[in-house]
């Protein structure tokens, strides 16, 4: 084992504890902060595998900005400090389709890769410029549809959020 | 001059080190003299006797000796939990910043920008922790004013950085400041007001302290902390300034650059410049009274958001037309 395979293993061992916590944690705002650990952790495992843009990206996006937007929220609704017994979480269900959908990607990465080793030198580094030239060059259309995606969401949550909008033009 | 990579590496982490712990320190000091005269004062004058130099290290043994409460309805570890991850975002973020020519770096890194944009991103992540686990609704508001507003800031910050980056073609912040020419001065400037402004928001300094604005909210998000957690989360607070000061050098200043010997005394120029940008917020301080919530708001999306778009268009067209 190379101290790249000690590394992914520790962080994802890491990451996936952490997402255990996620599901099973009875205090709520303690499970949106084992969310950043396993996020966090899946940077790191980007970034053993020399894809630092993603990683950067992983923080700043998933740590900096959606885990921190769902901490929000919960606190200015309800974040009771100690276990909450109440939790509605639909266990036999979520087992199901998260172990479901893990072990078909599991499955699927595994038989697209076998036991195929591919050493780090051998792979372009995911770094800003590399990533950049394909996001404009054989990505740049499904680029440009996400972009579109983002606006209408921007748009769709200006309308949501202000009805007074349309009230005032009838 | 070659010397074995442990060495190197120990003297580097040495430097990080010292860096995080003194320059943190020089700026505290000088905000006490420098807000003091400026409000006709003279500030700490008896420990060290020399102009009370020492007040701060003063100030260290005191927060040492203090009892470290923990409120009884905290929760406990995520209090306790929260000083360590506030001050982390800043270390990691001092460790690429370059303070001379060649290798006068820490870990020199091709995208040390989106690096400190991202981790200091995630400074937010102790305040939630700190305001929420307090159990305290001081606190609590406390720490959603400051994600409400570390959140909006962190676009124009995001923008006007991104401005600097496409005139110098890189994410290196060595690189940027190798790309660096006097007349950016001109060019970037209203990326660099955006920039600083917005620097001064994510480090919640005054006059965007709503988060902990004390005639409001007793002392926000920091309320319950004592002793040395609190020192902590202080020191946190001025390891913000050195940092944001620094980018801004680096990113909008032309960092180790000076009118001569940039070589041999670029770390000095670097120096100095952080320096005057710390002297910068500290006057800022002073000057300014608090803004109030919906006004810091109003300023983000309505002021700094449009400034920097605006900024992004005039600097792709200068790049094109170059």
């Amino acid at each position: 084992m190379t101290v790249t395979d000690v590394l992914v293993c520790a962080l994802g061992a890491v990451s996936l504890g952490a997402a255990l916590r996620v599901v099973t944690s009875k205090h709520l705002v303690r499970a949106g902060l084992w969310l950043v650990v396993a996020l966090g952790s899946l940077a790191g495992v980007y970034l053993v595998l020399t894809a630092e843009l993603l990683a950067w990206v992983q923080v700043l996006i998933y740590v900096g900005a959606v885990v921190v937007l769902m901490l929000f929220a919960v606190m200015l609704t309800r974040a009771p400090i100690g276990p909450s017994d109440d939790l509605d979480r639909a266990k036999v269900p979520g087992v199901l389709i998260g172990g479901g959908a893990g072990l078909g990607l599991a499955a699927v990465l595994v038989d697209a890769y076998r036991w195929r080793e591919v050493g780090l030198s051998d792979v372009e580094p995911g770094d800003a410029g590399a990533m950049g030239r394909e996001v404009f060059t054989s990505w740049v259309l499904p680029f440009e549809l996400l972009s579109v995606l983002l606006l209408a969401a921007l748009i769709g949550a200006i309308v949501v959020s202000r009805p007074d909008v349309g009230q005032r033009s009838r | 001059m070659t010397m074995p990579v442990w060495l190197e590496i120990a003297i580097r982490v040495a430097g990080v080190f010292a860096a995080f712990l003194v320059l943190p320190l020089v700026v505290g000091q000088t905000e006490h003299k420098v807000m003091a005269h400026m409000q006709g004062r003279l500030g700490p004058m008896y420990a060290g006797r020399f102009h009370g130099w020492a007040q701060l290290i003063a100030d260290g043994v005191k927060f040492v000796q203090k009892e470290d409460v923990t409120p009884a309805a905290a929760d406990k570890h995520v209090f306790k939990l929260a000083p360590a991850i506030a001050l982390v975002p800043y270390l990691v973020a001092i460790i690429v910043i370059p303070l001379g020519p060649g290798d006068l770096v820490a870990q020199p890194l091709d995208m040390g920008l989106f690096l400190v944009l991202a981790v200091v991103g995630v400074g937010i992540v102790a305040v939630l922790m700190a305001g929420w686990a307090s159990a305290n609704k001081y606190t609590l508001l406390g720490a959603l004013r400051a994600a409400a507003q570390l959140l909006a800031y962190e676009l124009p910050l995001v923008l006007a950085a991104a401005s600097v980056a496409m005139a110098a073609g890189t994410l290196s912040l060595s690189g940027i400041v190798e790309a660096w020419r006097p007349w950016w001065l001109l060019w970037q400037l209203p990326a660099l007001g955006v920039f600083f402004l917005a620097g001064l928001a994510e480090i919640r300094r005054p006059p965007f302290d709503a988060p902990i604005a004390d005639s409001e909210l007793v002392f926000g998000y920091l309320t319950e902390y004592t002793g040395l957690r609190f020192a902590l989360f202080l020191l946190a607070e001025y390891v913000g300034i050195v940092v944001i000061a620094a980018l801004t050098t680096v990113l909008f200043l032309g960092g180790w650059k000076g009118p001569f010997a940039d070589a041999d005394l670029g770390w000095l120029w670097t120096l100095l410049k952080v320096g005057a940008v710390s002297f910068v917020v500290i006057w800022v301080r002073v000057s300014f009274p608090r803004l109030r919530v919906d006004q810091l708001q109003r300023f983000c999306w309505l002021g700094l958001v449009p400034v920097a778009l605006a900024q992004l268009v005039l600097t792709a067209a200068v790049k094109v037309a170059t």
